[in-house]
C-alpha cells in the first residue's frame, strides 16, 4: 500500500466521523434529538407501546424507543437517569421512590390480565385452576399434571402424566410482581415460602428473560405452565387456564373480565393494586402498567422541549393513543384513571414552570 | 499373537479413533451451518434487508437498522481501536528492553482474555452512567476494547519480521526517527496490520454481550452516536428468546447475514495475508 | 547578512557566505523539527502506553471498588452461601460458581479427545492436503461463529434433541440445562484448544521421532512416548485457554441453561453460571448491594480469568523456548 492509497481511504473515513459525531457537544437547549425519546422497562405493556409509539413516530414524527428489558431494569434506568421515562407494572415501592434522585410521577396507561398459561396438548378443553393449586404448582408441591388436586377440579378433563415445568422470569419483572402479589394475598404458604417482588426466590423452575422468554418456554416446552400477559398468550395461540376469582367463578383472562375487575378507587397518586378484585366476573391477577418519569423534567441538562415531548406523548398515550388499547386486549383506562392522569400530568414542572403551559 | 501384530493393531485402531473424532468435528460445524442457511433463506427478501422492524406482531418487520448499526458500531469501534493499537505494536516492538514493555504485554494478554460481560460492565459504569444515556458511542467503545488486543498483536508479529535494514537505510538517508517508523516502516506493514484489523472486525461483529448494557437496541435508524443503537447480534438475541414465529425467521435471516459477514472477512483476510505473503 | 566579499566553493558552484549561512539555518531549523517531532512521537508512544496499562489497571480497581459494598455486606460467605434473593436482599452466588465450574469443566472434559484428534490429525498424520486444509478451515470457522448464533442454534437445535434423549431416559423433558450447555459449550471451544495443541504438536523435533521410526516403532507408540509426552505442557497451554475461555462465555450459556438461581441437583438440571446472571440482572439491579454483589461475580470471573489465561500463555512461552 502506498501512501497515497491511504489518503484516499480517509477522506471517506472523516466524512463519515463527521456524519456520525455531529451530534456531540451540542449545548444548545433545542436539537433534533429532542425529538427522539429514550424509554425503557416493562414487557407486559411492550406489544401495546410498539404499536402505539410507531403510530405517534408517524403521526407526530417523533422518535420513541422503547427497549423492553423488564420493569426492574425501566425502574433502575430511571433511577439512574439514563433513559427519559421508565415504565412498569409494579408501581415503585417507598423505598424505591426514597432512593431515586428526585420525585417520581406514575402515570398509568393501560390494564392487562396476568393469563397462566400452559402447553399441554392432551388437555382439549379449557383448564380449570383454583388459587391454592396455582400456589402448589409453582411452589413445586404439585408436579404432575394428573395430581388428583389438579383432576378434582376438573372431573371432565382428562389429563396426562406429564411431569410440570415451571417457567418464570429470570429478570426483575412487573408481570412477576402482579404474580407473586396475588399468590401472597391467596396463599399463606407462598406468602411464607416466597413472598412478594419484582425477582424472587422461585422454588422450582425455568427463568426466561421477559414475558417473550417465559412465552417462549411455554411454547417450546411440552408440559410447561407460565404467567404471560395476555396478549402473549392469545398472540402465540396458547392454552390460558381459568382462574377462580374470590367470589368462586372460574373466569376466562380476557379484555371483558379485565375491565370488570378494575373497579377498584384510584389514590391520587395512581398507585394501586388490582389482584384478587371483588368483582363477580372479575378476572383476579389484573393490573394496571405505569409509565414514569421526573416530576421536575429539568435535570441533566434536559432541554425544555424535551420536556415538552414526554409530556405531550403520555398525554397522547392516555388519551388518543389509548383506542389501540383493546384490540390488543389490554383495557384501556377508566374515566376516572383518565381524570388522575390529567391532574398528574399538569403537576409535571420544568424548573418553575408547568410543562403543558409550555408552547 | 505375536507382538508385532498386537503393536500394528493397536496402531491402526488409534489411527481410526483419531481420525473417526477429527471428521466427526466437521458434524456440528455442517450442521450449524446447513441449519443456519436453511431458515435464513426463507426470510431473505428484500423487505427483510431494507425494512425497519415492525410493532409486535405484525408481520413484514425487516432488519435494516440492525445491519446499518453493525456496521456503525464497527466503525467507531475499528475508530478508537486502529489508531490506538498500532500506536501499541508499534511501542511494543521499538521500546523491546523498557522494563514497561513487560507490563504492556501482561496487559495485552489480560484484555484478550477478558470476558466481554465484564468489559460490558466497564463500558456501562464508565461511560454510560457518565453521559447519562445509552448510545452507540459507548458499544462502540466497548467493541474497540475487544478489538485491541487482535491489532497490537498482528502489528506487533508484523513489525518484528520486517527486516532490520529497511529502519537502517532510512536513517542512512537522513530520515529522522519518527518518519522512518511512519514512512517508512509502517507502509512496508500495512498487510500484516489491515489483516489483524480484518480479524479484529471479524470478532467485534458478532459481540453481544458488551453491548446489552451500551448500545441498547432501537427500532429506528440511527446515525447519531450519542444515541442507542441496534445492531444484528442485539436483534437476534431479542428475537430468538421470543415467542413469535415471524420473530424466529428474522433473527435466522440476521444470523445468515451475520456469519455471511464474519465469513467474508476471514476468507478475504486469509486471502490478502496470502498474497501479501503476511507471516503470522 | 552583507557579504563581506568572502567566497565559498561547494562542487563547482560558488556559493557566498550569506547564502551558505542562510543554509545552514535552514537545516538548522530542519534539524531541531525533527527533534522535535521524534520527541513528541517517542512522547505519545509512551503516553499510549501508559493509557493502555492504565486502562487495564482501571478495569481491575474499578470492579474492586464497586464490588466493596457487597464485600462489606456478606464477606467470605458470599462464594459459599447458596441463595440468591433479591427481595430478601440475600446474595449468595454458590449457585453461580457451581454452574459455571460445572458446565466449563464438562465441556473440558469432552473436548479433550476431540481437540487432541484434530491436533495429531493435523500436526502428525496429515500435514498438508485437501484433509488437512479442510478440516483446519472448518475448526476455524467454527471459532469465527458468535456466540449468540451457538445459542439460537442451541435453543432450537440441540434442545428439542436433548428433550428426546431425556424423555428416553425416563427425566423430565426440560431440554435445557447443563448438559445441553456444556455440549454448545465443547462445540464452541474446540478450536482454541486444538489450535494450540495442533502447533505445538507439528513442532515437536523431526529427528526424535526418525528416531523412534529407525527403531521400528509404530506410529502410535511415537505418538504416545515421543510426541505427546514432549508436546505435553503446550497441549495443556491449550486445554487451559479453552476453559478461559468457556468460563467466561455468556451468550450461547444464557440461553440454553435456564436461568435457575439455586444450586443444581443433577447433570440435566437447570442452572445459571456467572456470566449470564450478569447479563441477565445487570440492568435492573436496584440498590447499591445488589449492582455491587452483580460486579462481585464480575470481579471474580475477570481475577480468575486472567490467571488461567496468563497461565496458559506463559506455558506456551516456556515451550516455545524450549525449542
Amino acid at each position: 500500500m502506498n501512501l497515497s492509497l491511504t489518503k484516499l481511504f480517509f477522506l471517506p473515513v472523516l466524512i463519515a466521523s463527521m456524519v456520525l459525531f455531529s451530534s456531540c457537544g451540542k449545548n444548545d437547549k433545542t436539537s433534533s434529538s429532542d425529538k427522539e425519546l429514550l424509554g425503557a422497562g416493562a414487557t407486559f405493556p411492550y406489544p401495546l407501546y410498539s404499536k402505539m409509539f410507531d403510530v405517534y413516530g408517524k403521526e407526530k414524527n417523533v422518535k420513541v424507543n422503547y427497549q423492553s428489558i423488564g420493569s426492574g431494569a425501566g425502574i433502575q434506568q430511571l433511577t439512574s437517569r439514563t433513559v427519559d421515562f421508565g415504565a412498569s407494572d409494579a408501581f415503585m415501592s417507598d423505598d424505591e421512590m426514597s432512593k431515586a434522585p428526585a420525585k417520581v410521577v406514575h402515570i398509568p396507561t393501560c390494564l392487562g390480565a396476568v393469563a397462566i398459561a400452559y402447553n399441554v396438548p392432551e388437555i382439549t378443553t379449557t383448564l380449570k385452576l383454583t388459587p391454592e393449586v396455582l400456589a402448589l404448582i409453582f411452589m413445586g408441591k404439585i408436579n404432575k399434571w394428573n395430581d388428583e388436586r389438579i383432576a378434582k377440579i376438573n372431573p371432565d378433563v382428562k389429563l396426562p402424566s406429564t411431569a410440570i415445568t415451571v417457567a418464570h422470569r429470570s429478570d426483575g419483572s412487573g408481570t412477576s410482581y402482579i404474580f407473586t402479589e396475588y399468590l401472597t394475598k391467596v396463599s399463606e404458604d407462598w406468602k411464607k415460602a416466597v413472598g412478594t417482588g419484582k425477582s424472587v426466590n422461585w422454588p422450582v423452575g425455568l427463568g426466561g428473560k421477559g414475558n417473550e422468554g417465559v412465552g417462549a418456554l411455554v411454547t417450546q416446552q411440552p408440559g410447561c405452565i407460565g404467567y404471560v400477559e395476555l396478549i402473549y398468550a392469545l398472540q402465540n395461540k396458547m392454552q390460558t387456564a381459568q382462574l377462580q376469582n374470590k367470589n368462586g367463578n372460574f373466569i376466562t383472562p380476557s379484555l371483558k373480565s379485565t375491565n370488570e375487575a378494575a373497579n377498584v378507587s384510584l389514590p391520587e397518586d395512581t398507585r394501586v393494586s388490582l389482584t384478587n378484585s371483588d368483582a363477580d366476573n372479575g378476572y383476579p391477577i389484573v393490573s394496571f402498567t405505569w409509565l414514569l418519569l421526573y416530576k421536575d423534567q429539568n435535570y441533566n441538562d434536559r432541554s425544555e422541549e424535551k420536556a415538552k415531548q414526554i409530556v405531550k406523548l403520555l398525554w397522547w398515550v392516555t388519551h388518543e393513543g389509548q383506542q389501540y388499547a383493546e384490540p390488543l386486549s389490554y383495557a384501556s383506562l377508566p374515566p376516572e384513571a383518565v381524570k388522575k392522569v390529567e391532574v398528574l400530568l399538569n403537576t409535571v414542572t420544568y424548573g418553575d414552570k408547568k410543562v403543558l403551559d409550555i408552547k | 499373537m505375536s507382538n508385532l501384530i498386537i503393536r500394528k493393531i493397536k496402531n491402526n485402531i488409534f489411527k481410526y479413533l483419531v481420525f473417526t473424532f477429527a471428521v466427526l468435528l466437521a458434524v456440528p460445524l455442517l450442521l450449524i451451518l446447513f441449519y443456519i442457511v436453511k431458515e435464513g433463506i426463507s426470510s431473505l427478501n428484500w423487505g427483510f434487508i431494507f425494512n425497519l422492524p415492525k410493532p409486535v406482531g405484525e408481520t413484514g418487520g425487516g432488519i435494516a437498522n440492525a445491519i446499518i448499526g453493525t456496521f456503525e458500531l464497527i466503525f467507531i469501534a475499528s475508530l478508537i481501536a486502529i489508531p490506538f493499537g498500532i500506536a501499541l505494536g508499534i511501542y511494543l516492538t521499538e521500546f523491546q528492553k523498557k522494563k514497561f514493555t513487560y507490563y504492556v504485554r501482561l496487559g495485552v494478554d489480560v484484555l484478550q482474555g477478558t470476558p466481554s460481560i465484564v468489559i460490558g460492565m466497564i463500558a456501562y459504569l464508565w461511560i454510560v452512567k457518565q453521559m447519562g444515556s445509552f448510545s452507540a458511542l459507548s458499544g462502540g467503545a466497548a467493541l474497540s476494547i475487544m478489538m485491541l488486543p487482535l491489532i497490537i498483536t498482528s502489528t506487533e508479529e508484523t513489525l518484528k519480521l520486517l527486516p532490520f535494514s529497511l529502519k537502517e537505510s532510512a536513517y542512512a538517508l537522513g530520515v529522522p526517527y519518527y518518519a522512518a517508523i511512519i514512512r517508512v516502516v509502517l507502509p512496508a506493514a500495512m498487510n500484516g496490520i489491515v489483516t489483524g484489523i480484518m480479524l479484529g472486525v471479524a470478532r467485534i461483529a458478532g459481540e453481544t454481550a458488551p453491548l446489552l448494557f451500551t448500545a441498547f437496541g432501537s427500532p429506528f435508524m440511527n446515525l447519531d452516536v450519542m444515541k442507542p443503537i441496534s445492531s444484528l447480534p442485539h436483534v437476534i438475541f431479542t428475537y430468538a428468546t421470543s415467542p413469535y414465529k415471524e420473530w424466529h425467521s428474522l433473527a435466522w435471516g440476521a444470523s445468515l447475514i451475520l456469519i455471511l459477514l464474519i465469513l467474508i472477512l476471514n476468507i478475504s483476510a486469509k486471502m490478502l495475508a496470502k498474497r501479501w505473503k503476511v507471516k503470522f | 547578512m552583507t557579504d563581506s566579499g568572502l567566497e565559498l566553493t561547494i562542487g563547482s558552484k560558488p556559493y557566498s557566505v550569506g547564502a551558505v549561512n542562510s543554509r545552514v539555518r535552514i537545516e538548522l531549523k530542519r534539524i531541531k523539527k525533527f527533534r522535535l517531532f521524534d520527541w513528541l512521537f517517542k512522547k505519545s508512544l509512551g503516553f499510549s502506553s501508559i493509557l493502555f496499562v492504565m486502562i487495564i489497571i482501571g478495569i481491575f480497581l474499578t470492579l474492586l471498588i464497586q464490588s466493596i459494598p457487597s464485600i462489606k455486606e456478606f464477606g467470605l460467605s458470599y462464594y459459599t452461601h447458596s441463595t440468591w434473593n433479591p427481595v430478601e436482599r440475600e446474595f449468595g452466588s454458590l449457585p453461580f460458581l457451581v454452574g459455571t465450574v460445572i458446565t466449563s469443566f464438562l465441556a473440558l472434559i469432552i473436548t479433550i479427545p476431540f481437540s487432541l484428534s484434530i491436533s495429531l490429525f493435523l500436526g502428525e498424520y496429515f500435514r498438508k492436503g485437501a484433509p488437512s486444509t479442510f478440516l483446519r478451515n472448518a475448526v476455524e470457522i467454527l471459532g469465527g461463529i458468535p456466540s449468540v448464533i451457538y445459542g439460537f442454534w442451541g435453543l432450537f437445535f440441540l434442545v428439542p434433541i436433548m428433550r428426546s434423549l431425556e424423555v428416553s431416559l425416563g427425566l423430565p423433558s426440560l431440554g435445557i440445562g447443563i448438559f445441553t450447555t456444556s455440549i454448545l459449550l465443547f462445540i464452541m471451544i474446540i478450536p482454541y484448544s486444538a489450535s494450540i495443541g495442533r502447533e505445538v504438536i507439528s513442532m515437536v523435533p523431526n529427528h526424535l521421532k526418525e528416531a523412534a521410526y529407525s527403531l521400528g516403532a509404530t506410529k502410535y507408540e511415537v505418538i504416545r512416548s515421543i510426541v505427546l509426552p514432549y508436546a505435553r505442557s503446550g497441549i495443556f497451554a491449550g486445554i487451559l485457554l479453552a476453559l478461559g475461555r468457556a468460563l467466561g462465555e455468556t451468550m450461547a450459556v444464557t440461553m440454553v441453561i435456564g436461568n435457575r438461581n439455586a444450586l443444581p441437583t443433577s447433570i440435566f438440571s437447570p442452572a445459571n453460571t456467572m456470566a449470564s446472571v450478569i447479563a441477565n440482572e445487570f440492568t435492573e439491579a436496584t440498590g447499591d448491594v445488589y449492582v455491587s454483589s452483580l460486579i462481585q461475580i464480575g470481579l471474580l470471573l475477570f481475577v480468575v480469568t486472567t490467571i488461567i489465561n496468563i497461565a496458559g500463555k506463559k506455558i506456551i512461552k516456556q515451550f516455545g523456548k524450549t525449542q
